[in-house]
């Protein structure tokens, strides 16, 4: 019983770190496409 | 939620760590230098977040490549000490987590390489991480010992695909990076292969000093060295780079050819007696790393 509690944490915490990363590297790729596309166009700021 | 005990860590959601390890991050160290160099000795330069980006795509094929090249060799891997705390054979994983990172990070390193500089660089990626991991890993590797010298090509594309992702074209520079690297892998592959042949040997693969024995293998190193000596001076009586890189890549060739001498004179068959092997294979490292910034520092000093 023991054992299937800490497997449960185990997958929830594992879960939660994987999220996080998961949101932060969705986050740089929307901010990488953004300047990609400034790039493309030519747009001078 | 099923009642599974944690001795069983490969049932659990991979860590992304063993994610990170999957994409061999040293390995990937000197892809993205190598590729960087070619796209800085780039007769025109993108905008640095194209450029950025090109870089990003190049380390995320090699990643994808050291993801897939894991996920097929993973029973090899754990026969061999210097792999067996890998995340697959160390069972912190299970296969299809590492197919499906390795296949996805392919794709999106192709797609947008493509999206951001131009399809012919994206072509190239694609087509060096279709080499790497169905012609040399699944073909080349578990078959013949010149495994690594065809095998080679895969990590002779990042400058290739530096360069083209910033013009859009081929140069004769380039292709002399591509025979740089080309030329050098196997001395670079042989010399350590030489001193851990004892866990190829337990995983059954057939490296060259495996096969053909140490002392063929010791010649085969200094062969090669040779026409890679050549190739990486060849960009000064080209014209194509300047009296730096000339000077520089002479330099380091000759000592690249005298290390490789060494290893030829050695007669040590134990990985104790093998120093002159050891010497050379770290060397390697630096030369290529050396050679490259060299390169990059000679094309904006010409500028």
């Amino acid at each position: 019983m023991a054992g299937a509690v800490k497997f449960e944490e185990e997958v929830v915490r594992r879960q939660r770190e994987r999220a996080r990363i998961m949101a932060l590297l969705l986050g740089a790729f929307v901010v990488l496409l953004f300047f990609i596309t400034i790039a493309k166009t030519g747009i001078n700021w | 939620m099923p009642t599974l005990e944690l001795t069983n860590p490969a049932a659990l959601p991979a860590d992304w760590r063993d994610l990170v390890a999957l994409t061999k991050p040293r390995v990937m160290s000197l892809v993205v230098f190598s590729g960087l160099c070619g796209l800085l000795a780039a007769p025109e330069l993108p905008p640095f977040v194209l450029g950025f980006t090109a870089i990003l795509c190049i380390a995320l094929g090699a990643g994808a490549c050291g993801a897939l090249n894991q996920w097929y060799e993973a029973d090899l891997d754990a026969k061999m000490r210097r792999t067996a705390r890998r995340p697959l054979p160390a069972g912190r994983m299970d296969r299809q987590s590492a197919l499906h990172f390795g296949v996805g990070l392919a794709f999106f390193s192709v797609l947008l390489m493509g999206l951001a500089t131009n399809w012919f660089a994206a072509a190239l990626l694609a087509v060096s991480i279709l080499f790497y991991v169905l012609v040399y890993t699944v073909w080349l590797k578990p078959r013949t010992a010149q495994n690594i010298v065809i095998g080679g090509a895969a990590g002779a594309f990042p400058p290739l695909i530096g360069w083209v992702a910033a013009t859009g074209h081929f140069a004769a520079l380039p292709l002399l990076l591509f025979a740089i690297i080309f030329l050098w892998t196997p001395p670079h592959f042989w010399a350590l292969s030489l001193f851990i042949r004892s866990d190829y040997a337990a995983a059954g693969i057939p490296m060259l000093p495996v096969v053909a024995g140490v002392p063929n293998t010791r010649r085969q190193i200094f062969l090669y060295s040779l026409p890679m000596a050549a190739a990486a001076v060849a960009p000064w009586p080209l014209g194509l780079a300047g009296p730096v890189y000339g000077f520089a890549a002479a330099v380091l060739s000759f000592v690249f050819v005298v290390l490789a001498a060494r290893v030829l004179a050695n007669r040590g068959s134990e990985p104790a007696h093998m120093d002159a092997e050891k010497h050379l294979f770290a060397y390697s490292v630096f030369y290529l790393f050396a050679l490259f910034a060299v390169l990059v520092a000679d094309r904006w000093l010409a500028q």
